[in-house]
């Protein structure tokens, strides 16, 4: 993205009629969980798919005391978190971190940290798609009518049909759930081993779809259930062995080619837990190869 | 200061960070109903209004939201005010209000008013700014519900004694209904339709 001509604009990048019209949106989302708030998204300088929808919601609650961390897959060094990073270190002159704990926003597409998050941070999701019940349902229209009625008997059908092909839920990424026992919600493209972080999480979940114009909401201590069936209930992915270089077990691992005779590993897709755990003298059975392997 | 001076006068005094210091005491106190949070802006809004709920209306109002006003609020130099700093009209039905503000002491009209949204669009509702005496030293409600981790306590002074009534039949209609803005001098206190309140015996 060009940040040259960025100089001349406000605190934040947004002008503050279209930071108000965002933030009306927010305090409507946090009051009505799981439900999806219409707002004017704004052109940002920046294509649709690098987040804008989480980049304008991070710029109108973000202020100069605020310590930014910003992911993608889990890691703080790919290009598009680099970019927004840097783009809110131009505009709004903001502290960054990598760190989860120093984070008072993290912004973060595809990952929940595994490090669990506390009362004084708020996570912004990137949402691409938020409607949960679009691919059963193309018009706006009849899906605002599912919701509002709670008619979510197709969602399950969809969900049923898998078990029926699969002989278990296929969905891996994106897997829906039930907000406060109203509202079904997409969790954005995390996978569906980070949905049990976001039940009851002590940090305030802002979700933002740009292209799609929807800003939605988890307070902090509200029910996010995944949905499933009594016979065949919600399952988080398991792995098999522990992070190659730090050892962690129970977090979501990345798979890693380390050469071209097939050779591979399974990291920490969190990064910075994963430097966390290396620092505090963890190790798993790769991580004295971890310069061989890059 | 003639009524017309005070209309151009007591905006904000650093508009970009004050709104946002403002709008982030409620966004916490949003997502956490029974979080009592500081308003320190420095906002001078036109008697019977109180700097603080005068703060909440510069943080939150613009021409895209109509504002409903108590009689005696439209009454004072308010309106002006408001369209001055603001940009924002006022409504001249409670239907039609996207923002209510209800000075202390003022008579509470019932939630059910107001604008509820629809069921497709429950966001199209009134927030309403309540000033009332205190947080503290009133009957004792309990507040259940999202953003909060088990109960949490408030004792408000000069809210009617209906007020538990109203709540819960505005509670009933979720995922319509009104969000609440409480304020008590340069404090501020958010209910959001979701809580849920029961009267504590004392
Ligand atoms: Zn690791």
């Amino acid at each position: 993205m060009n940040t040259t001509d960025l100089a001349t604009y406000n605190f934040a990048y947004l002008d503050e009629q279209t930071k108000r019209m965002i933030r009306r949106a927010i305090l409507k989302a946090i009051a009505i969980p799981g439900y999806q708030v219409p707002f004017a998204s704004r052109e940002m300088p920046m294509p649709y798919g690098w987040g804008t929808g989480g980049v304008q919601v991070t710029a109108a609650i973000l202020g100069p005391d605020d310590v930014l961390k910003v992911i993608d897959q889990g890691a703080d060094d790919t290009t598009n978190a680099v970019s927004i990073r840097a783009f809110f270190q131009k505009v709004a002159n903001v502290a960054v971190t990598t760190k989860t704990r120093e984070a008072t926003i993290i912004q973060t597409r595809h990952r929940i940290p595994e490090e669990k998050l506390t009362a004084g941070q708020t996570l912004v999701y990137q949402v691409p798609i938020p409607e949960p019940l679009r691919f059963l349902e193309p018009r706006e229209t009849e899906t605002r009518k599912m919701h509002a009625l709670e008619e979510y008997g197709l969602m399950h059908v969809k969900l049923y049909e898998d078990i029926a092909k699969n002989g278990h839920i296929a969905t891996t990424y994106a897997y829906p759930v039930k907000v406060e026992g109203r509202y079904v919600m997409d969790p954005s493209p995390t996978p569906k081993f980070d949905n049990p972080k976001m039940h009851r999480s002590e940090a305030l979940q802002l979700f933002g779809a740009g292209r799609e114009k929807r800003i939605y909401a988890v307070p902090p201590y509200t029910d996010v259930v995944s949905l499933d069936f009594e016979d065949h209930p919600f399952e988080i992915q398991t792995f098999d062995k522990p992070c190659a270089l730090c050892g962690a077990k129970n977090v979501y691992l990345d798979e890693v080619v380390l050469d071209d005779r097939g050779g591979r590993m399974f990291v920490c897709s969190d990064t910075d837990h994963c430097e966390d755990r290396c620092a505090n003298g963890h190790r798993g059975h790769l991580a004295y190869n971890k310069e061989a392997a890059e | 200061m003639s009524l017309d001076t005070l209309a151009f006068a007591g905006g904000f005094q650093k508009p970009v960070f004050e709104a946002q210091a403002v709008f982030r005491t409620l966004m916490d106190c949003m997502a956490r109903p029974g979080t009592i949070g500081d308003i320190a802006a420095t906002v001078t809004p036109p008697r019977p209004l109180t700097p603080a709920a005068g703060a909440v209306a510069l943080t939150l109002c613009d021409h895209d939201t109509s504002i409903w006003l108590t009689p005696a609020l439209a009454a004072s130099a308010l309106p002006g005010w408001l369209a001055f700093n603001a940009g924002a009209a006022i409504a001249d039905e409670r239907q039609n209000a996207r923002f209510a503000f209800i000075e202390k002491g003022a008579m509470l009209p019932n939630f059910c008013l107001f604008a509820q949204g629809t069921q497709e669009y429950p966001d199209r509702s009134t927030t309403l700014v309540v000033e009332i005496e205190s947080f503290e030293g009133g009957r004792p409600l309990a507040l259940t519900g999202p953003g909060i981790r088990t109960e949490e306590g408030i004792a408000p002074v000069g809210l009617p004694d209906m007020f538990p009534q109203f709540w819960a039949e505005n509670r009933q209609k979720f995922p319509r209904g009104v969000d609440l803005i409480l304020v008590a001098g340069d404090r501020v206190l958010c209910l959001p339709r979701t809580t849920i309140i029961s009267v504590k015996e004392a």
